[in-house]
């Protein structure tokens, strides 16, 4: 079963790490992910660019409204994700805690819908 | 006895563990749960003209499984998928005595505590799925014990099972290292239980008290299939505090522990939670829960309150401040510390805690307040401290408690 880890992360503490902080998480994350494929649990997966950068798109009525920032203002901004492939909810959770985010943001842990 | 006496006899003391199993072979909780309706219903059927079967529970669990691949096979004319799940349910063909030997057995009702009580479920949930489930608690019971609506009661099962079906909670015992993180989650619900049990000393506290000895079974149930220490600590301290039950409120009226009257104790209770406590402490470092009914244990032990080894309690505390450390844990080291080196020392201890502001709002820090001071003869101080208690109380009995206090007070 697939389910999607979102990560979420204060963008501000990410901000305000040093270079050497930064260059740390970074590894951190290159090793989990080196470690997901070699398990098996690894899809995919991706980093998203500052929420700065978000733009939500609604049409209502047949017009498109287009406005600047994130769908929901939080104090932890979504940053990124992984799609993994896992046995149940257990394996799933035991993945998800070791994405370097889990120690300073949270990870959120969904499975992925199937349509026969 | 005539067969139908029988059906409800089996009922009472089987259902539950049929419906372990055959959560376990359906994959599905109510899928299970409308395969030993089927199983049951058919007992009602086939027993009194065939006899009761040898083993009535290997029956019911063939019984269950069969109607169910039986149901989904009609139903597949409808749903294709259908037909391929009860193909694969049918191809799991063991021997019936293999899947409901003894051990498979306990094996499956482990599963469904540590499934009822998984984390990824609220709080709310897990309690009510494992009063349901594990202990076969109607939904309706559930609500009037924890004075809730059915109907929320029922919504949070609902949830709880399509959460336990669509993210694909697994039903089983976790690992040895998940182990102790998960055999907490369930103490704690366990515990849970108990509390709202014991807490509550009028008004409805008839069925309430009926929660106390439900958490009881359960903690019996799971010492029996996972004797870990923590385990018989907390069943321990469960029967430790039951043993004060009758004591503790007079014309309902709430009685402290140092004014209880001890006759009134159960013995049996107190006897077999000593026993526990011995065994819960005497393999490596002690849990929370086995410190915690050791302190119990010590109050059981004690011929009077002014009898009280107050020094192994203070050493208990620290023990237990060390295992768990929290804010209420210090404020119960305190007043044993009142009780052994006097109220000035108590109340230094007490006032540095609620200067840190965490138990700021917590009606039994101020009542300890109060009481080191009544004891010193600062009435001022004492009557304000049980005043702040009295705005912070909920429970009516408490209240009254509280104003009798002042009431004192002001006659002094």
């Amino acid at each position: 079963m697939r389910y999607l880890c979102l990560i979420y992360d204060e963008e501000k503490k990410l901000a305000a790490m040093s270079k050497g902080e930064s260059d740390a998480f970074m590894g951190e994350y290159f090793a989990f992910t080196e470690d997901a494929k070699k398990s098996g649990h690894y899809v995919g997966g991706n980093a998203l660019q500052p929420v700065h950068t978000a733009t939500s798109v609604r049409v209502r009525g047949g017009k498109v409204s287009t406005t600047d920032g994130p769908f929901a203002e939080t104090k932890e901004q979504l940053g990124g994700y992984y799609l993994i492939e896992a046995k149940d909810l257990n394996d799933a959770l035991q993945v998800a805690a070791k994405i370097p985010s889990a120690k300073l943001g949270t990870v959120e842990v969904r499975p992925i819908q199937e349509f026969n | 006895m005539d067969v139908r006496a029988v059906i409800d006899e089996v009922y009472r003391t089987e259902s539950r563990r049929v419906l372990a199993t055959l959560i376990r072979l359906l994959g599905d909780f109510d899928r299970a749960e409308e395969a030993l309706h089927d199983a049951f219903a058919a007992a009602i059927e086939q027993w009194p003209r065939d006899g009761v079967p040898a083993s009535p529970r290997a029956w019911l669990v063939s019984a269950g499984r069969f109607r169910a691949i039986d149901a989904l096979r009609r139903r597949a004319r409808f749903d294709a998928s259908l037909a391929a799940l009860a193909t694969a349910l049918e191809g799991q063909t063991a021997a019936p005595v293999e899947w409901i030997g003894e051990e498979t057995l306990g094996d499956d009702r482990l599963r469904l505590v540590f499934t009822c009580c998984h984390p990824a479920l609220q709080p709310d949930a897990q309690v009510a799925l494992t009063l349901r489930e594990v202990c076969g608690l109607t939904t309706e019971e559930i609500a009037h014990a924890f004075l809730t609506a059915p109907r929320t009661v029922a919504q949070r099962i609902v949830r709880a099972k399509a959460k336990i079906r669509d993210a694909r909670i697994p039903y089983q015992v976790p690992d040895r290292r998940e182990l102790p993180d998960r055999l907490d989650a369930v103490l704690r619900v366990v515990y849970l239980v108990f509390n709202e049990g014991y807490s509550a000393s009028s008004g409805a506290s008839l069925t309430r008290h009926d929660l106390s000895g439900e958490a009881i079974r359960l903690g019996r149930l799971l010492l029996e299939l996972l004797p870990e220490a923590e385990v018989a600590g907390l069943l321990a301290l469960m029967l430790l505090q039951e043993s004060r039950r009758a004591a503790r409120s007079a014309d309902g009226e709430v009685v402290l522990l140092t004014a209880q009257n001890r006759t009134l104790w159960d013995r049996g209770l107190i006897a077999e939670g000593v026993r526990l406590v011995e065994r819960a402490l005497g393999s490596g470092p002690p849990g929370p829960y086995a410190v915690q009914a050791a302190i119990a244990a010590v109050h059981a032990e004690a011929p009077a309150a002014d009898r009280t080894d107050w020094a192994q309690i203070v050493g208990l505390y620290d023990v237990l401040l060390r295992a768990d450390a929290s804010p209420v844990v210090e404020l119960n080291r305190a007043a044993a510390v009142a009780m052994r080196d006097g109220p000035a020392a108590g109340l230094a201890l007490i006032d540095s805690i609620l200067a840190r502001g965490d138990l700021h709002d917590y009606q039994f820090a101020h009542s300890a307040r109060a009481d080191c001071c009544r004891r010193l003869g600062l009435v001022d101080e004492a009557r304000a401290a049980y005043t702040r208690a009295l705005e912070l109380a909920r429970q009516e009995p408490e209240r009254r408690f509280l104003q009798r206090r002042l009431e004192e007070l002001a006659s002094l």
